[in-house]
């Protein structure tokens, strides 16, 4: 099943693309597995996520903890902490 | 009666008067309106402007989520929430919030417990540019917005 992920800020500029279509693995159930996926897709992945634990996730557009599971989400956002206001 | 949060993501400016006169216009019972606006600052001359990136539709999501819990939270009677998002020169307008209370605590508070929340948990995105032209970088989260948003926890 192919999902829809988008990203924001020095994610996205890092990644150097605002979204993609990506068919997850089945062996990636969390989101914390999905960014250790991404990492390895490429040098620009391994550079915008070397500290996946600072990275703000959010499953059709609601913020989600990384131990979340990704199963039936439609758009994945992958960004840094927010700085609005 | 179910009050409905005014959420707005724009990128033209605000008008604090017209603001306000939208969340009060014909009521008598609001007896206190705290208006909050946030403006781009210049650093001492080193920024020629903030440029505003957000998440389309989670923004919008979000900010609803967090001027909901705020209504119920402190009994509000109107809650309006604009965030502007594009580039925005030093002395313009970024954020607005305008709360309606019958009394004067709970629209103070809920105008500062929205702001806490929206720096930390609304998809908004600070990047600098330089007044000399040299690169400058994101804006970087700092541990003392999520220290003012956790002291409402």
């Amino acid at each position: 099943m192919s999902t829809k992920l988008v990203y924001f800020a020095w994610v996205r500029e890092r990644i150097g693309k605002p979204e993609e279509e990506i068919t997850i693995p089945e062996n990636v159930v969390t989101v914390r597995d999905l960014l250790n996926h991404l990492k390895g897709l490429g040098e620009e992945y391994e550079n915008a996520l070397q500290y996946p634990e600072v990275i703000r996730v959010a499953i059709d557009q609601e913020h989600v903890e990384h131990s979340e599971k990704i199963a039936g989400a439609r758009e994945i956002g992958i960004f840094p902490p927010m700085t609005g206001g | 009666m179910t009050v409905e949060p005014r959420i707005q993501v724009q990128s033209q400016d605000f008008d604090l008067r017209s603001e306000v006169e939208i969340l009060t216009a014909g009521r008598r019972d609001i007896g206190a309106v705290v208006t909050f606006s946030g403006l781009c600052r210049d650093e001492q001359g080193m920024l020629s402007a903030l440029e505003l990136e957000h998440y389309p539709g989670m923004a919008e999501a979000e900010m609803r989520r967090i001027a909901e819990i705020a209504i119920e939270r402190f009994s509000l009677l109107g809650l309006t929430a604009i965030h502007r998002y594009g580039k925005i020169a030093p002395g313009e307008n970024i954020v607005l919030v305008v709360a309606a209370a019958p009394h004067r605590q709970a629209a103070f508070d809920s105008a500062s417990f929205m702001m806490d929340f929206l720096k930390t948990s609304a998809p908004f995105w600070k990047k600098e540019h330089a007044a000399d032209g040299t690169a400058r970088d994101w804006v970087s989260a700092k541990d003392a917005d999520d220290r003012a948003r956790d002291k409402w926890m």
